[in-house]
């Protein structure tokens, strides 16, 4: 039973981006084509949000959003899919200069994280110095160590959100978050250093269930960094979600290889659920 | 190329291109000890499993996601026994922490030994994207670096590089910096030279130095004693095509 003292979160994917406004900064969970929330990412694509700052290790949720033109700014080290070592629409939009980059190095962009969830302006890292990342982010400032050693490092700023997207295999209606495949990726720190944490989940369950599914580690998001919970079954298809399910490997290359206009229209003009008969359909077609 | 070669074949078919290459890499982690080896590509991969089951037993191995394996599967099957665990988080706190030797990719790379995966032309407008920094600049800051070239030319190997995303020696910053070898397909390079250059140290047997200078974009220098890269033995031989590349993704990454 959810407990009736604590703040029933649950809502809806639409109600979710409804919270959100163009020229926000918003992160995004999961890791190349790895557990990206694309659920609501979907939702976000059929608002009229736009003009945002995108922070993610970039997969198909940076190239949907590059693609339709709703990203003014992208923080990330990379655009893939993975077993598609290129994002393809990703790539599209960065060839016509369609957003302004921030490109850092995948530490750099976890240390950047890390400092806003501890509320640090900045966190000192060897990484990035002797490279171009310093030279294509000329905000990049560096500290000296002040103990014997003298190193000069990275400054890497806070990364701090106004709201963050994550999708994970089970969460109770208050907020609580539990992982089950192998990689948490870094879905609580994204959480933590968001104004506003975003979490839907394939399942929502009573809260005495999170633990019976796996060992107190698993619960990866605490309720306290959580503004809202969306049941969202399938919600990272295409992408992996394991233990649940694996990557949709088939509709991924087909989303790789279709001009994006097309895969719009046929499969993100109406809601999640003609999403979801989109995406049958066209698995009946290829048998 | 059979999912079952015979013995017969095992033994008798000479050495292909690719497992003087897979020799090559296997022997980029010769002594590390108990470290992660961090293999990018099919023959890094097959190289660092045979170093594994014959000359650098204690060498660490991922499972390519969250997992550390004990047991040496065959390329794309999936390994049984799991002896550790390395999400993303933690694999980049222990690239800072050192234990680890990575054999990276490069679209270019340069004679110091600067290497682009970024993209290609002006940073600020690029003709053809690439993956992005990725963990290339932390790499090499911070753990003993190879590079893996499956295609060798004068496009790869270039005067300048058009992103520097792996940091090459004399762009060299802090402790830590160290590039050890560069594999192509045509030899094996490494840096050690008075200004940190790279340098021809061997050729895959069928290939001259002559061939691997006027692939090479850049002036290279050459060993005195340019050797060509060792032969395999019989067991390592058999190790590659029965039980580590069965399938023989090695000879789709390098053709003979």
């Amino acid at each position: 039973m959810a407990d009736r003292t604590l703040r029933d979160k649950v809502m809806s994917a639409e109600e979710v981006v409804a919270r959100l406004r163009s020229g926000m900064t918003i992160g995004i969970g999961g890791w190349g084509s790895r557990r990206k929330p694309m659920a609501l990412v979907r939702a976000l694509l059929r608002s009229e949000v736009t003009d945002l700052t995108v922070v993610s290790y970039g997969g198909p949720d940076v190239g949907m959003l590059a693609a339709a033109g709703r990203i003014r700014r992208l923080v990330t080290a990379f655009g893939t899919l993975d077993s598609i070592p290129l994002e393809p629409h990703y790539r599209a939009a960065r060839e016509r200069g369609a957003f302004e980059l921030v490109e850092l190095d995948e530490a750099m962009l976890m240390w950047g994280l890390t400092a806003a969830v501890h509320r640090l302006p900045f966190l000192p890292v060897r990484a990035g110095l002797g490279s171009d990342v310093m030279r294509v982010n000329p905000h990049l400032r560096t500290v000296r160590s002040p103990y014997e050693d003298g190193e000069e490092l990275v400054a890497v700023p806070a990364l701090r959100l106004d709201a963050a997207l994550v999708h994970l295999n089970r969460a109770d209606r208050h907020g609580n978050g539990q992982y089950l495949g192998p990689d948490p990726y870094l879905d609580d720190l994204y959480c933590e250093a968001a104004d506003h944490a975003y979490l839907s989940c394939e399942r929502v369950v009573d809260t005495g269930e999170l633990a019976k599914g796996g060992g107190p580690q698993t619960l990866l998001v605490k309720r306290l960094s959580v503004a809202g919970v969306v049941e969202a079954p399938n919600g990272a298809h295409f992408t992996s979600c394991s233990s649940d399910y694996e990557r949709d490997e088939a509709f991924q290359r087909h989303y790789a290889t279709t001009e994006w206009s097309a895969f719009a229209e046929r499969f993100l003009a109406g809601s999640e659920l003609d999403y979801r008969s989109a995406v049958a359909a066209w698995h009946e077609e290829q048998r | 190329m059979s999912d079952t070669p015979t013995t017969t074949t095992t033994t008798t078919t000479p050495t292909t291109r690719a497992e003087y290459c897979v020799i090559a890499c296997a022997e980029a982690w010769r002594g590390d000890g108990e470290i992660l080896a961090s293999p990018m590509g099919a023959v890094p991969s097959v190289g660092a499993r045979l170093a594994k089951l014959t000359f650098a037993p204690e060498l660490l191995l991922t499972d390519g996601e969250a997992l550390i394996v004990a047991d040496v599967a065959p390329i794309g099957a999936a390994p049984q026994t799991v002896e550790g665990w390395l999400p993303y988080r933690q694999h980049l706190g222990l690239v800072m922490g050192g234990r680890r030797h990575v054999m990276m990719g490069a679209s270019q790379i340069d004679r110091y030994g600067n290497q682009n995966i970024s993209c290609i032309g002006d940073w600020a407008r690029p003709t053809r994207q690439l993956l992005g920094f990725r963990g290339a600049p932390v790499n090499t800051l911070n753990n003993p670096t190879s590079y893996w070239i499956p295609k060798h030319s004068a496009r790869v190997f270039v005067e300048r590089v058009d992103v520097v995303c792996g940091v090459g020696n004399d762009r060299a910053v802090g402790p830590y910096h160290e590039l050890r070898r560069v594999v192509s397909d045509l030899g094996v390079f490494d840096f050690a030279t008075p200004d940190g250059s790279m340098r021809l140290v061997s050729v895959h047997p069928g290939v001259s130095v002559e061939q691997v200078v006027a692939a090479t974009g850049f002036p290279l220098s050459i060993a005195e004693d340019v050797a060509p890269t060792r032969e395999p033995t019989a067991a390592e031989r058999r190790l590659i095509r029965e039980v580590i590349d069965p399938r023989g993704w090695r000879e789709k990454e390098v053709r003979s």
